[in-house]
């Protein structure tokens, strides 16, 4: 197992793993894993398909705990405490550390709805509305919605629909927001309000983000993980990662000679 | 002749017009196929209705069995169908798409979940008659609950419960994984992933297939014959523990007199039967197409 000592610039970590694997059935996964993310930054997973990025990033709100067949071990320790502990209530954990995922899925409901769903389900009481519009805002939708908040999910465009994801995840106020590849089902100009709304949303939380695209790592991420075939190869700084790698592996990936 | 022709439809080989041939008999045999399903279906509406039409009055609804046949009516008949289907659809359905949902969204995948899959499969295609046999020895003796209504809807139920189920577990199955994965994501429990998200998505799939299989329970008669639904009922039920007839028997105890005015009322009988047929059929269209509008 390789440690790479970072220099979170006086952050505290949000989130860290330590000797974090995951089995789907005898296959592993992701193997031995140590990372850490600090808070208020974006971290980008990059590697090439099936390299266990995704699954590592499910690991941090134990979305994977869905998966059947799926087996953690390790521990990721937030605000000193094991998400996998015993006793942690994985619901809890998912309301605190957001999700967004690779495709919209917005439910079948109205704009509202969608919004006040997350509150809702957890017990929200209060000035609903208000929650409503200022996780749109914040997700910089507002402007288009605010006059038909009533009027089908479905029938905002792709980029909207995604925007309205984040929107939905800002509502329930979680530190942390999870994005799986949130922009690669997107044309260029939704995905650049998409990374636009990223660079925003990390002053007030702290974005864990898989891409595909190496370009968009390295515009929107202040640290990169690069993976490959379940493991972390190399962890540091974007600027780093992408001029001045320690690994040939990931010089190579990241100049697109392999992946 | 070369064998491969050299403009478009001339010159065609043996072999262009033998393929030919066989695509267009293959086209008409299917067509043919097609057509014994309506053509016996139209057969069937004209004989009955031929039969049938000149007895369909208020009186008819509104009488009950006679040995007369101008006097006799299916009032009893139609009570105890109407009756008994409501039964069944309050008691099979809250139990049916309760362990359609246990078994999608609860149930660990093991041998046992499967082991229960396949018997509810099987139970599905078990003949309504042993479904009588196990209601006589059940609900009407073990339970005593002697020839009733109950009696009738509990043993239906259990005929409906299989279909419902099978049905039931598509439409939760045909929910996305995004949709749950998205409703997690956000802190909703199993609970109310469910409820709030699951079960209105699939809610219209559950309610076709309800009526789909409660439309096959109006027409048993086998398993109400072994219960003790009987064909000449001089009253309309007043409550689940009272004797009770349904349309089709009454049809049956009709059609099977030699006088030709009682093959009329079974006719006229069979109209009735399918109205209500017809009406579940649309009630089951406007609930799905309700439950879509709301997405």
């Amino acid at each position: 197992m390789t440690t790479y000592d970072i220099d979170l610039g006086g952050r505290g970590p949000a989130l860290e793993a330590r000797d974090l694997s995951v089995f789907y059935g005898e296959k592993q996964a992701v193997q031995d894993v140590a990372l850490m993310v600090p808070a208020n930054q974006v971290v980008a997973l990059i590697g090439p398909s099936g390299c266990g990025k995704s699954t590592l990033l499910r690991c941090f709100n134990r979305m994977n705990d869905l998966v059947k067949g799926a087996r953690v071990q390790g521990t990721v320790d937030f605000h000193g405490q094991d998400l996998y502990g015993s006793g942690v209530d994985p619901v809890e954990v998912r309301r605190r550390i957001g999700m967004v995922f690779q495709k919209p899925n917005p439910f079948p409901k109205s704009i509202y709805d969608n919004v006040a769903f997350g509150p809702r389900v957890n017990g929200f009481e209060g000035d609903l509305d208000g929650v409503v519009e200022d996780a749109l805002r914040r997700a910089a939708l507002w402007d288009e919605v605010s006059d038909r908040l009533d009027d089908s999910a479905y029938a905002l465009s792709g980029g909207q629909q995604q925007r309205l994801c984040i929107a939905r995840t800002l509502a329930v106020r979680p530190e942390i927001v999870l994005m799986d590849e949130p922009a690669s089902a997107l044309d260029p100009i939704a995905t650049q309000r998409i990374e636009e709304l990223i660079y925003e949303l990390k002053r007030d939380y702290t974005i864990v983000i898989v891409t595909h695209n190496m370009q968009q790592a390295a515009r929107i991420s202040d640290f990169t993980a690069f993976l490959y075939m379940g493991n972390l190869v190399e962890y540091g700084p974007t600027e780093t990662i992408f001029t001045n790698p320690r690994e040939d592996r990931t010089e190579a990936y990241v100049t697109g000679r392999f992946g | 002749m070369s064998g491969i022709p050299n403009s478009l439809g001339v010159g065609e080989s043996r072999f262009d017009r033998r393929r030919r041939l066989y695509g267009t008999l293959f086209a008409w045999m299917c067509g043919a196929a097609t057509l014994v399903g309506v053509v016996a279906l139209a057969v069937l509406l004209m004989d009955v209705l031929v039969d049938g039409l000149g007895r369909l009055d208020y009186a008819f609804l509104s009488s009950f069995a006679s040995r007369f046949p101008e006097r006799a009516g299916v009032r009893a008949a139609l009570a105890g169908s109407i009756w008994l289907l409501v039964l069944t659809a309050l008691i099979a359905f809250p139990v049916s798409v309760a362990a359609a949902v246990y078994l999608e969204e609860y149930a660990q995948k093991s041998w046992i979940t499967k082991a229960i899959q396949t018997n509810i499969a099987n139970l599905a295609g078990v003949p309504s008659i042993v479904y009588g046999i196990l209601g006589l020895a059940l609900f009407v003796r073990a339970l005593g609950l002697d020839r009733s209504i109950l009696s009738g809807a509990l043993t239906l139920s259990l005929l409906v419960m299989p279909v419902i189920i099978m049905a039931s577990q598509e439409a939760v199955r045909a929910v996305p994984q995004t949709i749950r994965e998205a409703a997690y994501g956000l802190g909703a429990t199993r609970w109310q992933v469910v409820s709030y998200q699951v079960l209105p998505m699939a809610l219209p799939g559950i309610l076709t297939g309800t009526i789909l299989a409660l439309s096959r329970a109006i027409g048993e008669t086998a398993p109400l014959i072994l219960v003790g639904a009987v064909g000449f009922v001089a009253f309309t039920p007043n409550g689940v523990m009272d004797e009770f007839t349904v349309l089709p028997l009454q049809i049956y105890s009709w059609i099977s007199r030699p006088q030709d005015e009682f093959r009329e009322l079974a006719a006229a009988g069979i109209i009735v039967l399918l109205l209500l047929l017809l009406s579940m059929n649309a009630v089951a269209i406007v609930l799905r197409n309700r439950a879509q509008v709301r997405r």
